[in-house]
């Protein structure tokens, strides 16, 4: 494999993995301020405790989500000096708007509602909180809107003299169509990851470990429960409605990604939609099965009998466009990405249903063996289908890391092959590549280790039953909790 | 003053603000075998940057951040042609972040044990391969009629570049004693207090000669005025250390470290990456930079936004502005 290859299996493994912390952690420090608000609106203590508990495997989480973040910045350039070169005028104003508006803001943030407790008042403590996790919603904006610059570039021109993209409407750049529509479907995936999350490991410790819990614990579980499934139905329907618009979208703005992701290879009137496909996709094109009549004319402009442009008469179109090559992407990753995508989420909706259905009206969950291990393997899915969605959108780019635009200016586009680092051999790539797959693979273990042994505790191992809240916050006037508290010990310390 | 100048100089702005905070903190890092005598010391160490660090360490992504959008040709070289020493930055900052988090969740000594040389390794690193690299962007290396960079990881090993790296690891190891004795009390700050002053004549040393060595070979006439404000405070710093001021002791070597980068920056401009292969190839403020359109943008922003971090990271600042003690540490209270 040359260095082009090894850089986009490195960008594609270090994105991936950074990405399955990301939702988790935009989603959780929401459900947290959530919980910790009641608590502060209510004082019922069964809030704090939730605060508490989820708090805690959030910030297991965050830490990795932070430190793989890094990684993502230094990588265009260090593997993609001339994507950054090409792109850098436009592409690095969001990276740095990220830093400033939203970065700043959550760690500072974080780490005053880490070390806050007691520290602060009530009142200002849990503002940071929601600085946190605005700052984290935040960011994903920006990064949404550096992404979908490469789906659909706007608001530039091509200079032919330095040969790059050069931005000349940073509001175009910003409220791109496509990322207006990419947001809210990563939002509210986000959303639902973190309620599945929550929900799950809710219904995992009150099947398994009910017993050793306490009643503080249960009565704190049973509502993070219903509240969780409610959330996962409130944000999979805004999954399911965010992605409608913007599969709509993608075909009038990338439509080889479409119609590669319905392996749709020649040119139809009102084609239907392929469930699933028996056979290899790459190879044939009447491998879709279980086709739905006129649906994917449908899904694509919400009517029938429109027609839809095929995976080769596109590719023949482009290379008219654009010269000899081949515009295909990988159509199995696509079409599969596309529906594994889809396939996962619609399982963690069901497992949301399913419980719903075995906890109404305060009903006993029957008592089969598998149903604690099935409620975990629900937690895994919306990680799953995050992890395929990006797969997908991705890939299905390919051969361009920035696509060009149907209706912008044609000289604006650029082949993943050209974007590469010129000077960065192929071994030096490999040794990196290693590396960084060698340590996430480690830090998961523990992550995954520490995540395990938390949840099994369950809350009273962060907040001990019978813990009198008040010495978590001693007075409601900002600095002067910290002189006022009892004794000097700090209230959280590493 | 034309607008990629501005730039230049809110990118030093920006690396400066990254090596004075996160200097104390990498320094702290680099300490915590040596100062921390037992669980509790180290726990009163690693508890004095727990809830700064992070915040510290965004001044990186900003600064790689704005580098990527005010000088995209800047950016795309330095990255790409630094990449093996920038690979073992990253390793270092990304086990470093996590073990600080860690450490602490599980109540057995081998486990923090391994994370405590996992925050010593995550400090060094940097603190070492930052220097190197910074005094490789100022001598100049090699950069071919492209902008790539020619050279191998062994260009980058040269008596200044590894004379740089010295300089940062004993100045941020300086700065880190320095904020320890400010941030603790009792035992610790005293061995911290007496650490920093058998540490200081050692920093004045390499500093000086890498800062004279820099503005002999580079220099303009007045950056002496800034090798001379870091030498001036390094040697404040010396004396404060001695008679306990301890504010005045790290304030003096953020002094240093500001006027150090001044130093460089200063002696880089015009350039921004000159090459060692023909002067021609130089990477300046004006042919790696974006356009008008795309730094005003980015300067409003940054007027805007950059007041605003300052005032609530001062925030963060003031209110964890108490000292810690062995008193303040509470019991370790984790899942069996």
């Amino acid at each position: 494999m040359n260095a082009e290859g090894l850089a986009r299996w490195q960008f594609g493994i270090t994105t991936v993995y950074h990405f399955l912390m990301v939702p988790l952690t935009i989603g959780l420090s929401l459900v947290v301020a959530w919980f910790q608000t009641r608590w502060y609106r209510t004082g019922d203590d069964a809030y704090l405790r939730l605060t508490k508990f989820f708090g805690k495997l959030f910030l297991i989480n965050f830490a990795m989500g932070v430190v793989t973040g890094i990684v993502q910045e230094f990588q265009f350039g260090m593997n993609w000096a001339n994507y950054s070169r090409f792109v850098g005028d436009v592409f690095g104003a969001p990276l740095a708007m990220e830093a400033l508006v939203a970065f700043f803001l959550e760690s500072t943030f974080l780490g005053l509602w880490i070390f806050g407790w007691g520290r602060l008042s009530k009142k200002v403590h849990l503002m940071t909180i929601w600085a946190a996790a605005i700052g984290t919603t935040l960011s994903a904006y920006f990064i949404i809107a550096a992404n979908s610059w490469m789906q659909h570039p706007v608001g530039v021109r091509f200079n032919p003299t330095t040969g790059r993209a050069e931005m000349t409407d940073v509001w175009a750049v910003l409220t791109n169509p496509t990322t207006l529509a990419a947001y809210p479907h990563v939002i509210f995936g986000a959303l639902m990851t973190a309620a599945v999350f929550v929900g799950g490991i809710s219904a995992w410790l009150l099947l398994k470990q009910s017993t050793v819990l306490g009643n503080p614990d249960l009565v704190a579980l049973r509502r993070s429960l219903r509240g969780a499934i409610w959330l996962t139905f409130f944000a999979g329907a805004a999954v399911a409605v965010s992605g409608h618009f913007q599969t709509r979208m993608m075909f009038e703005q990338q439509p080889m990604k479409m119609a590669a992701a319905e392996a749709l290879c020649s040119t139809e009137k009102g084609p239907g939609l392929s469930i699933l496909a028996i056979g290899d996709v790459s190879a044939e094109c009447d491998v879709r099965s279980f086709v739905i009549p006129q649906a994917l004319s449908l899904l694509a402009t919400d009517k029938t009998g429109s027609t839809i442009e095929g995976v080769k008469d596109i590719n023949a179109r482009y290379q008219e466009l654009y010269g000899p090559g081949d515009y295909r992407p990988n159509l199995i990753v696509t079409y599969w990405g596309f529906r594994l995508m889809i396939g996962f989420g619609v399982v963690a909706a069901t497992g949301a249903a399913a419980a719903l259905w075995f906890t109404r009206k305060g009903k006993v969950p029957p008592p089969w063996r598998w149903l604690p291990a099935a409620t975990i393997a629900v937690v895994f899915t919306p990680f799953l289908a995050n992890s395929f969605g990006w797969i997908f959108t991705e890939m299905g780019r390919q051969p361009w890391v920035v696509a060009p635009n149907p209706n912008g200016l044609p000289e604006v586009r650029l082949l993943t092959a050209n974007a590469v680092s010129p000077s960065v051999a192929g071994w030096t790539v490999l040794v990196s590549l290693v590396g960084f797959t060698l340590v996430y693979g480690f830090l998961a273990i523990i992550e995954m280790k520490l995540l395990v042994r938390y949840v099994k505790a369950g809350p009273h191992a962060v907040m001990p039953i019978g813990h009198d809240e008040s010495q978590d916050h001693g007075d409601d006037d900002a600095g002067r909790a910290s002189e006022t508290s009892e004794g000097d010990t700090l209230a959280f310390a590493y | 003053m034309e607008l990629h100048t501005l730039w230049f100089l809110l990118i030093a702005v920006l690396w400066t603000g990254y090596f004075f905070l996160e200097g104390f903190d990498f320094g702290v890092g680099m300490l915590l075998h040596v100062l921390g005598k037992t669980e509790t010391d180290r726990r009163v160490m690693i508890n004095t940057i727990g809830p700064v660090w992070d915040g510290n360490e965004v001044w990186l992504l900003t600064a790689g951040g704005a580098t990527f959008a005010a000088f995209p040709y800047w950016y795309a070289t330095l990255f790409s042609g630094f990449y093996l020493p920038l690979f073992l930055i990253l390793i270092a900052l990304i086990f470093r972040g996590v073990a600080f988090e860690y450490r602490g969740k599980i109540d057995r000594e081998s486990w923090r044990a391994r994370w405590d040389l996992a925050i010593a390794f995550g400090s060094w690193v940097p603190a070492v391969l930052w220097g190197v690299a910074f005094a490789n962007i100022v001598r100049g290396v090699p950069i071919n009629e492209a902008g790539d960079y020619t050279g191998t990881l062994f260009t980058l090993l040269n008596p200044f570049g590894l004379l740089g790296g010295a300089v940062t690891a004993s100045l941020f190891m300086l700065h880190g004693a320095n904020f320890l004795a400010l941030k603790t009390e009792g035992d610790i700050r005293e061995r911290a207090r007496s650490l920093s002053a058998r540490l200081a004549p050692v920093a004045v040393v390499l500093g000086g000669v890498f800062l004279v060595w820099n503005q002999l070979e580079r220099g303009a006439a007045w950056t002496w005025a800034s090798v001379a404000a870091a030498a001036v405070a390094l040697l404040v710093g010396v004396g404060a250390a001695r008679t306990a001021r301890e504010g005045v002791a790290f304030a003096a070597t953020g002094v240093a470290i500001a006027a150090a980068v001044v130093s460089l920056f200063g002696g880089l401009y015009p350039d921004v990456m000159p090459s060692s292969t023909n002067e021609a190839f130089n990477l300046t403020v004006a042919n790696a930079s974006s356009t008008g359109y795309t730094l005003k943008v980015m300067s409003v922003v940054a007027l805007v936004m950059t007041p605003v971090v300052l005032v609530y990271q001062a925030w963060t600042y003031w209110v964890f502005r108490r000292r810690i003690g062995h008193r303040h540490i509470p019991a370790v209270h984790v899942p069996e």
